[in-house]
């Protein structure tokens, strides 16, 4: 029966990673196409559409575009994140459960409509399709995931630490710098490499609300039009490996955290 | 429970200026960008798109109009056959993750099922598509063996849509099951033993009850995630049937009707809101 | 004599590389209290968990009513295990999680009701029977985590630090509750705990633990009267100890020469060997009207009122190293400072030959 259990586990495993895994490879062999099309049969390996991709000058662009969007977005969004959840934490605020609410809400509503919202908003108000646009609404996503995640940890524990410091004579603002935020960091971490990675993705608040300077996610779509197409692989291929690299080094400074 | 009550909460220097100071960037923030732009959209959602005072007809047009309507009826079956096959796949799995591997190879299996998720989320659809086009892996390897003699219609079609997003969300189940799988402290499952309850009575009174609430919410997740996702039906569904967020990206992209794609949007966060109100009671459920 | 109810023969457990049991052997009489004392790390939570099934010994045998349980799953044994979470399951009412084992044994639902009500009035809580656990209070939950085990009426039953999460309050008010209920059900109970108070109010038989052996067993009153090991005798309530060399030896009594002066003892010694003499603090005499074995003078270091009694500490003026420890009555009249003669009875003194 343990068995029986067993090699049905293994079996049923392996089918799930292989449903999981199977159009990531394909993706990454067909990167590797000499011929112009990423179908079977496997004409490579070879590294012209890599070529192909870093001396196209819009997905460069594209890509530093992203790569600031990402990392102002969601310094904004961390920053105010953290400021808003110690006040909530540490503070007798009234009616503070509505106010938080009202800060997490955004969480509950998809992108589409959020970028909606700020289209038919900057539509009125006359301002114009662009990054700084498409930042404001990456900040309206991550501030809430960023509020959440540091609210939640902080706990009564850290309370006493604070309080501890201001015992022994330390200011507010030196509470802030020498006893919040070192021991807060994990969570600032974590808020902060989760909007990156948000940021980094999002694809349909950036389509609503840029135009030609544009962010990659929107560039990689733009290249879809063109049908299947060996340098839609190569890029996605180049932005999973980029993501791989964060990813494991998130991982290391974690865990070496948690060893410490 | 609040083993830190107001008193501890007060403080002794600070005036009422710096809490309010800290928090009202975000509200600011909030307020301006997420409540303003919504009620931008609610007041345009109201307008025609030709001008003129204020009407219903945006929405009198939706519930008129089969095929706005079809719509909204594509997304629900979509979404709710992705919900189920999804935590249908990523249970076992999860469980097999978090009972069946040793202890030390959990974190490695667990990252390599994720793995996937780190894609960039359009590439993921293109991705499928691949896989799934005419010419692509499978009609190939389907052609080859002899299985079929015509390459199947896989790409653009409602399967397509699934299979994409039941990829995406069984990564996401698998992660969040297998949380809650780890969290059941191991001596619920030691009294059930003790107790006289074998491995399958032990699963089905015991284990499983116990992450029904977390498949609640990963499920509800799913859904909220899924009804509102544009990429993953434009890309492998095509626009052979129409989701609702195609419906809603296709009046600003073709038509510039600001105040149809407004009022199908608020239609859209309805539904939401009703599904979400009525899993409400399981999303919290009580825990000793 | 009766076979005993559980027979646990040389049981050792490693760890990996850590022995945490050696050779442990142990006989369980029906119908007792059986408490395991040491400190954390001792080994006694898991000769329980060995006890219970969850952990298969590396060696040795367990025996349970004569049959050899030693990798019997705990299902099929005729144990049932109180755990320090207690573990109640959650999403059950109490009166669910009371009848879960009848369930699993297929008992029909009318009389699984009826058996659970009876188990949790037992306990007490007759009128939880449709509340959920998270409704209950700690030493609540506990009684019901009792109920659930004790309604499938075990051979023995197994309680883990049952009183670790409660107040100190609640603590004593639940000890002399699990007495009353192990009296009236008469099953045979096994605790766990590193409350040496605790142990001596419960237990009918009490086991000291360390390093993963039995340092001392026997009635609680015995052990703490006449302790076997210099562990159990510090370890099991506190004691002085001096530490003395045998230098005169006939066959009735001996001279044991200690730091503080000669003592004799009523025991006969090999002369030469290296001894421990115990005392405990409510049989140290401090001040002039001693008793008949003189422990030379002690300046007074500290004075603890403990309300019923004062706690004094004095150190030795022959051997600074030497801490004497001593419970006065509260209306003693010693301060910090003093200088007494300390002395004991000769039949007071317990001999330690560790």
């Amino acid at each position: 029966m343990r068995r029986i259990v067993r090699i049905a586990s293994w079996l049923y495993a392996l089918a799930v990673y292989g449903f999981i895994f199977l159009p990531v490879v394909v993706l990454v062999l067909f990167s590797l196409q000499a011929t112009s099309f990423p179908i079977p049969p496997f004409t490579g390996p070879s590294l012209r559409w890599y070529d192909a991709v870093l001396s196209d000058t819009r997905l460069t662009s594209a890509l530093l575009n992203s790569l600031l969007v990402a990392s102002i977005s969601s310094l904004a969004a961390v920053a105010l994140g953290f400021l808003s959840a110690w006040g909530f934490a540490r503070f007798v605020l009234p009616g503070s459960g509505l106010l938080r609410g009202l800060i997490t809400l955004p969480l509950t509503v998809s992108y589409l409509i959020i970028g909606m919202g700020l289209l038919v908003l900057f539509n009125w108000a006359g301002v114009p399709k662009s990054l700084l646009a498409a930042g404001i609404g990456h900040v309206v996503i991550n501030l809430p995931l960023c509020f959440a995640i540091i609210y939640s940890q902080m706990g009564d524990h850290q309370i006493n630490i604070e309080r501890a410091a201001r015992d022994l004579g330390a200011p507010e603002w030196k509470v802030l710098l020498l006893i919040t935020v070192p021991v807060m960091a994990p969570a600032i971490f974590a808020g902060f490499f989760l909007s990156m990675t948000f940021s980094w993705d999002e694809f349909v608040i950036s389509f609503l609300l840029t135009r030609f300077d544009t962010t990659l996610p929107v560039e990689i779509w733009n290249l879809l039009r063109s049908g299947l197409n060996p340098k839609t692989n190569a890029v996605g291929s180049l932005v999973f490996a980029v993501s791989i690299v964060l990813v494991v080094l998130f991982e290391l400074t974690l865990l070496r955290r948690r060893k410490a | 429970m609040n083993s830190v009550g107001n008193i501890g909460r007060a403080l002794p220097r600070a005036g009422r200026a710096l809490p309010w100071a800290l928090v009202t960037p975000a509200l600011g923030w909030t307020l301006l960008f997420f409540v303003l732009p919504f009620t931008a959209m609610g007041l345009s959602s109201l307008t025609a798109h030709d001008g003129g005072g204020f009407t219903a007809s945006n929405y009198s047009e939706f519930f008129t109009n089969p095929s706005y309507w079809q719509a909204m009826v594509n997304s629900l079956e979509v979404t709710a056959i992705v919900t189920v096959v999804s935590v249908l796949l990523a249970y076992p799995f999860a469980w097999i993750l978090a009972e069946q591997v040793p202890e030390r190879w959990q974190r490695l299996a667990l990252m390599l099922a994720v793995l996937p998720f780190w894609t960039s989320y359009v590439v993921r659809s293109y991705s499928w598509l691949l896989v799934l086009a005419q010419n692509g892996v499978i009609n190939r390897a389907l052609t080859g063996i002899g299985v079929v003699a015509e390459p199947l219609q896989l790409a653009n079609t409602r399967f397509a849509t699934v299979t994409g997003f039941v990829h995406f969300f069984v990564m996401l189940l698998t992660l969040t099951i297998f949380a809650n799988l780890k969290q059941l402290s191991p001596s619920y499952r030691k009294a059930a033993a003790d107790l006289g309850a074998g491995p399958v009575r032990t699963f089905l009174h015991v284990v499983l009850p116990l992450t029904l609430p977390g498949i609640m919410v990963g499920a509800f997740l799913t859904f909220v995630l899924c009804i509102g996702d544009y990429i993953t039906p434009q890309i492998l569904g095509g626009n052979n049937e129409l989701l609702m967020p195609q419906l809603v990206m296709m009046q600003i992209g073709r038509r510039g009707d600001f105040p149809l794609a407004s009022a199908l949007s608020i239609i859209l966060m309805a539904v939401v809101t009703i599904a979400y109100l009525a899993c409400a009671r399981w999303l919290k459920i009580e825990r000793a | 004599m009766t076979a005993p109810l559980v027979d646990i023969d040389s049981v050792s457990h490693r760890f990996g590389q850590q022995t945490v049991l050696k050779n442990v052997s142990l006989k369980i009489e029906p119908g007792s209290y059986t408490i395991l004392l040491g400190p954390s790390g001792s080994g006694k939570t898991t000769l329980l968990s060995i006890l219970g099934g969850f952990v298969t010994p590396s060696e040795g045998k367990v025996f349970i009513r004569g049959v050899d349980c030693t990798s019997v799953p705990p299902a099929k044994r005729p144990t049932t295990t109180v755990f320090q979470d207690y573990a109640l399951f959650p999403h059950m009412s109490v009166g669910s999680n009371v009848g879960f084992g009848l369930r699993m044994q297929g008992v029909d639902g009318a009389t699984r009701a009826a058996r659970a009500r009876e188990a949790l009035a037992l306990v007490g809580l007759a009128s939880s029977f449709d509340k959920k656990p998270h409704q209950l209070s700690g030493g609540q939950r506990q009684r019901v985590a009792l109920a659930r085990a004790l309604v499938i009426e075990p051979a023995v039953l197994l309680l883990d630090e049952p009183l670790g999460a409660l107040d100190l309050k609640l603590r004593r008010q639940m000890q002399d509750e699990l007495k009353a209920i192990q009296k009236r059900v008469g099953t045979a109970f096994i605790h766990v705990t590193h409350d040496q108070e605790e142990a001596m109010a419960l237990a009918d038989h009490c086991v000291v633990m360390n390093d993963g052996r039995i340092e001392d067993e026997g009635p609680p009153e015995r052990v703490y009267a006449r302790p076997a090991t210099r562990f159990s005798a510090t370890f099991m309530g506190e004691s002085t100890i001096l530490a003395g060399t045998v230098t005169e030896a006939s066959d009735r009594t001996s001279t044991v020469a200690t730091p503080v002066g000669p003592v004799s003892l009523p025991s006969a010694l090999p002369q030469g060997s290296a001894v421990g003499l115990a005392i405990r603090p409510e049989h140290l005499v401090l001040g002039a009207a001693g008793g008949g074995v003189r422990l030379g003078s002690a300046e007074v270091s500290d004075v603890v009122f403990q309300g019923s009694f004062k706690r004094v500490l004095a150190v030795s003026v022959e051997d600074p190293s030497l801490q004497f420890i001593a419970r006065l009555p509260a209306s003693a009249a010693v301060q910090p400072g003093d200088t007494v003669a300390v002395s004991c009875d000769t039949d007071q003194i317990i001999l330690l030959t560790d």
